[in-house]
């Protein structure tokens, strides 16, 4: 089970376009690589990752061997409503990793200027 | 590195490329063996340069292909294959009627040459993206990104590809 | 040069000429690319910092028959500043040179009563890179008197040592030619202030030892076991050369 880092930013109006930054902990092991023992370590590469606000699909990614391990990620999204934001991958060996944050996109006559 | 010439299929797909190439300014290295091998996932010693028109076709087609309004940024010279930053700005206004759908990140030398296909749409507000990539060895990469109108526009950036001098086994 | 310089230099290094002079003292990162160096500057996508975050995960789970977390004992991670930069020291109980990794090792089995973390398993790199980055923006610093001495002195002397079928010793590419370049290599000057840190080559943290072995590797030279006393010497050495150069955990080099 693999973890994430995600970044977006602290305050979000209606409207704004924002970065999403999510780094995920996965050694995106190539097969190509061999061990000490000179063993080929196996492929396991994440297959895609996906994003879903409030159920809808919002981002996708479907890397292979050619993306770095421990993957770093940067999209944006447009701010239409909050709600559940939901990031899944999963990978060769079928294991999926989660991460959820709660989406607060606050009304654009907000009182404060937008940020980033 | 060797490379065959004047084979007759060298010389179709040459004149074919030609056309490609005159039509979108594109960047052509000639591939190092003469057949179009099928590419395997049998290790980097099989790795050669792809062709423009290898690392495109698949995605293009027969559609519209144009060198505009892509920026991709990468390190002209990457300290290390494993991890090389990329990011790339894509000029859209990511309307329903006009947007990016999706993005090909491809390789010219790597064994697999598609690298990553990010799907993206009109709720993406804006179709700039980074992510870090494995280049294996010195190298063009394109990013290509397909239109809502099912056309295409892209980007080449060369990288060349240091390698550590220490050889490690550890 | 004055007696009172002279005189100075002596006792503030203990009689012993250093080769690179502290004024001219630079981090691995000086010598890295610019992707490198912006790799390590990104507070948020570091890629070390994944080992990071495991490591501080761990640091508060509890393990072993003791029912202890290392915080049950010793706090918060921050108040582990200052700990990571006293390695490696004598272990009062054995009489051995230990690192910070034999010191989180030891301290699990002893204290904790839980299993064995393996050298360079990713338990151990991410808890030890946990514990220096508190130390980070301190400066290296060594005990080099007393049961280090001898540790200390042999350290130096396997720097400057040829060994392996390349017949070289650190001093000749870390001292002799830092800043000029290997092939398309630019070489460093060997310092120890960024490990344990995520090296692109290997894709993760990697710790001191296990660069230090890969040196012997570089040099086509027989490596050392893991845990071997060679390695903390150099490394002890290697903290008095680099003295004052500031740690950087967490850190990436290529």
């Amino acid at each position: 089970m693999s973890s994430a880092r995600l970044q977006i930013p602290p305050r979000i109006l209606q409207g704004d376009v924002f970065k999403v930054r999510l780094l995920v902990n996965h050694p995106m092991d190539s097969g190509f690589l061999r061990d000490i023992d000179g063993v080929i370590i196996q492929r396991n590469v994440i297959r895609h990752l996906v994003c879903t606000l409030n159920g809808r699909e919002v981002f996708r990614v479907e890397p292979t061997t050619g993306v770095a391990a421990n993957p770093l990620f940067e999209f944006y999204l447009r701010a239409t409503e909050s709600g559940d934001m939901l990031f899944r991958w999963v990978d060769d060996k079928a294991y999926i990793g989660e991460l959820r944050h709660t989406l607060v996109v606050e009304a654009a006559n907000a009182s404060k200027p937008a940020s980033n | 590195m060797r490379s065959r010439l004047f084979s007759r299929r060298q010389s179709i797909l040459a004149i074919f490329q030609t056309t490609l190439a005159a039509s979108v300014g594109g960047f052509w290295l000639g591939s190092a063996k003469a057949q179009v091998d099928k590419l395997t996932i049998t290790g980097l010693s099989e790795a050669r340069l792809r062709t423009f028109e290898e690392m495109v076709r698949p995605y293009v087609q027969s559609q519209e292909l144009k060198k505009e309004r892509v920026t991709l940024s990468l390190p002209m010279l990457a300290d290390n294959g494993h991890m090389v930053p990329l990011s790339l700005k894509i000029d859209s206004p990511m309307t329903e009627a006009s947007h990016i759908t999706h993005v090909y990140l491809i390789s010219q030398r790597n064994p697999v040459p598609l690298m990553a296909k990010f799907v993206m749409g009109p709720w993406s507000g804006r179709a700039d993206l980074s992510t870090r990539v494995r280049l294996s060895g010195n190298q063009n990469v394109i990013a290509l990104a397909r239109l809502s109108d099912g056309n295409f526009i892209y980007d080449l950036q060369e990288v060349v590809v240091t390698e550590a001098a220490c050889v490690d086994n550890g | 040069m004055g007696l009172w310089t002279i005189a100075g230099l002596a006792l503030t290094s203990h009689a012993q000429q250093r080769l690179i002079p502290l004024e001219k003292l630079q981090s691995g990162l000086h010598y890295s690319g610019a992707e490198v160096q912006s790799l390590q500057t990104d507070e948020f996508a570091n890629p070390s910092n994944i080992a990071l975050d495991s490591g501080t995960k761990s640091w508060a789970k509890t393990d072993g028959k003791s029912n202890k977390s290392c915080q049950s004992c010793h706090g918060e991670l921050v108040k582990m500043k200052g700990v990571s930069i006293r390695y490696p020291a004598i272990d009062k109980a054995t009489g051995k040179l230990f690192n910070l990794e034999d010191r989180i090792r030891n301290c699990r089995v002893k204290n904790q009563k839980a299993a064995e973390w393996t050298f360079e398993s990713d338990e151990l790199v991410a808890m030890t890179l946990a514990v220096t980055s508190s130390s980070r923006g301190l400066p290296l610093q060594a005990q080099i008197d007393g049961a280090a001495k001898s540790h200390f002195e042999n350290g130096q002397r396997l720097f400057m040592t040829r060994q392996g079928q390349m017949n070289l010793a650190c001093t000749n590419c870390h001292d002799q030619h830092y800043g000029q370049k290997l092939y398309t290599d630019p070489l460093s000057q060997g310092q120890a202030n960024g490990y344990p840190l995520y090296r692109i080559d290997w894709q993760r943290v990697a710790s001191l030892e296990r660069r230090l072995r890969f040196c012997y590797t570089g040099v086509k030279a027989e490596t050392p076991p893991w845990g071997h006393s060679d390695i903390r010497d150099i490394s002890l050495y290697l903290m008095w050369r680099g003295q004052g150069l500031l740690v950087e955990a967490p850190a990436v080099r290529k």
